[in-house]
């Protein structure tokens, strides 16, 4: 069995009277990618940095493999990475430069580093410019060099904050390679991300946090699940209806504007869509596209989320 | 963590905090206007067209410098890093806020001391001193330290654009040098004027190289030396508190 390599119990964080972390608690296993979901003001960053030293929390323990960060931050700090949201390279440095100099502060000997900054920047598809400016590099380059320099002490939990934010769609797509090849690699990844599809892709387990609690941990899968009474429908008319009259039919639970399409959600999806087909005569529309939807992770997050700010 | 290992880790992360600053920030317009240009037009400024003998005045500008020059690094650094992003990731590696601090100041220090080499330098070849080595090494280290803490101390507020903090730099170096004995020697002044001269740590600086120099100063070496490390200590300390209480801020 797995076993936990971060151990949350009972952290709170309070900035005067607000408090942004409200006595959560969880644990991440072993080599698994975790994802950390939450809307805006959630509290996910103030979690990050209370996880990884930066922050000293109100009260509650962090257990990153054993020792606890508040005590022990140096030696906690050994065993781990952290990649915050953008820009955290020095600019004037080269791609090397930057890699040199994160290794030496984990005591890596100079040399050493020299050899494994190249092997890393090959993995990264960065080694032809290793020796150019960060400053000259676009976004998603900027970003891998980020992520090069934080996996060079070959880390035993990784954490990234959007890491995929803002970037074109290669960088992306190679980001998110590197993150499952370390991942195969065994180390742990720690997740947060706006993208939901992109947690969906990568997390083998997810917490969701709004307003400074937990609002569940689970499995995507099993949090998909959960709403499998609600499902949905998406259709587009050959004209825009008015989302306001399908509204006042009782079998939509909430209708979401998707392009040209709408998204209909449903307990009862056959009544639903007989009732779109008489709506559509009745109004003398044409269907363009009709679909049926199971939930996404996307749908519980909004659930998860929505239902606590009732 | 043995303390072996953590003294190891602890030298190692100043050195490599120092060599980023050295590799980064030298070069930087601010640095090179407020550590080496700023002094030598104030030096221009006061010196030109005036009767004034470069053999006494040497040593002022001489501490001018190297308060300038040491004074330079520190306030850009960590606006500069909170401003760039850098400041965050800095703070996970497996280092504390006072090697960082330590870091900063010893950059800032080293940058003094080389300007204050080549200034030397030329003032030995061209001036005919009788110079006490002792003075000049062990006080260019106490004051370079000292002046580079506080540069450190400067950009403890919460900014997140380094200019901001030049200005308040400014506001409070130019102060402390007209203070200090460099225009008007200490021996001129008022009683008030004397007290306010105590004040400013590039007074005891003023007098040691007057000392090493020329072999005149105005307060005993011995308390120039120990004003100098008491004040190192309090820019340090008050650096660490206000870094510390700032740390996250201004991200």
């Amino acid at each position: 069995m797995q076993e936990p390599i971060i151990k949350v119990k009972d952290l709170t964080k309070r900035f005067n009277n607000l408090t942004v972390v409200d006595n959560i608690s969880f644990s991440v296993l072993k080599a698994t990618i975790f994802g950390f979901l939450g809307p805006n003001g959630a509290g996910k960053t103030t979690t990050i940095r209370m996880l990884t030293g930066l922050l000293i929390p109100d009260s509650g323990e962090i257990l990153i493999d054993g020792i606890n960060i508040k005590n022990n931050s140096i030696k906690a700090k050994m065993k781990l990475a952290v990649i915050p949201e953008m820009g955290n390279i020095y600019v004037d440095l080269t791609a090397k430069q930057n890699i040199v100099l994160a290794g030496r502060y984990y005591g890596f000997p100079r040399k050493e580093l020299y050899k494994k900054a190249d092997q890393i920047l090959n993995m990264f598809e960065l080694y032809d410019r290793k020796d150019e400016p960060v400053r000259n590099f676009s976004k998603g380059m900027k970003q891998r060099v980020n992520i090069a320099s934080a996996i060079v002490h070959e880390p035993e939990i990784l954490f990234l904050d959007e890491p995929t934010s803002g970037l074109d769609v290669n960088s992306q797509r190679l980001i998110k390679n590197i993150i499952k090849d370390l991942n195969r690699k065994g180390t742990t990844i720690f997740l947060t991300t706006h993208n939901i599809e992109e947690a969906n892709q990568l997390c083998e387990e997810v917490a969701i946090i709004n307003k400074g609690k937990i609002a569940v941990i689970d499995r995507p899968e099993v949090l998909r699940n959960t709403f499998e009474q609600t499902m949905a429908v998406e259709i587009s008319f050959n004209i825009p209806a008015e989302s306001e009259i399908l509204q006042e039919n009782n079998l939509i639970e909430r209708i979401e504007k998707v392009g040209d399409k709408l998204k209909l959600y449903t307990s009862d999806v056959d009544k639903l869509v007989k009732y779109l087909v008489n709506f559509s005569e009745e109004n003398k529309l044409k269907i363009i596209s009709l679909e049926i939807l199971k939930p996404s992770l996307e749908d519980a997050f909004i659930k998860f989320t929505e239902k606590k700010k009732l | 963590m043995k303390t072996k290992n953590l003294i190891a880790q602890f030298i190692r992360g100043v050195a490599i905090t120092a060599e980023k600053n050295i590799r980064i920030y030298y070069a930087k317009a601010p640095v090179l206007i407020f550590g080496i240009i700023f002094p030598i037009f104030l030096f221009l400024s006061f010196y030109l067209g005036r009767k004034i003998d470069l053999y006494v005045f040497f040593p002022g500008f001489l501490a001018m410098s190297l308060f300038f020059g040491s004074s330079s690094v520190g306030p850009m650094i960590t606006p500069w890093e909170k401003n760039a992003g850098t400041y965050e990731r800095l703070l996970s590696f497996p280092i504390t806020v006072n090697i960082i601090i330590l870091g900063d100041v010893i950059a800032g220090m080293l940058y003094g001391i080389i300007i204050n080499i080549i200034i030397l330098t030329g003032g030995l070849i061209f001036l005919a001193y009788n110079v006490n080595a002792w003075g000049i090494i062990l006080g260019t280290i106490l004051a370079s330290f000292c002046f580079s803490s506080l540069g450190v101390l400067l950009a403890s507020p919460p900014v997140k654009s380094p200019s901001t903090i030049m200005m308040l730099s400014s506001v409070i170096r130019f102060p402390l040098l007209f203070i200090s004995g460099i225009f008007i020697p200490i021996g001129d002044l008022t009683l008030a004027g004397k007290i306010l001269c105590y004040i400013s740590p590039v007074t005891y600086i003023v007098d040691i190289f007057n000392f090493s120099l020329k072999g005149t100063n105005n307060i005993a070496i011995g308390i120039d030396f120990i004003a100098l490390i008491l004040f190192s200590c309090l820019f340090f300390f008050l650096s660490s508190i206000f870094q510390k209480r700032n740390l996250l801020k201004g991200l």
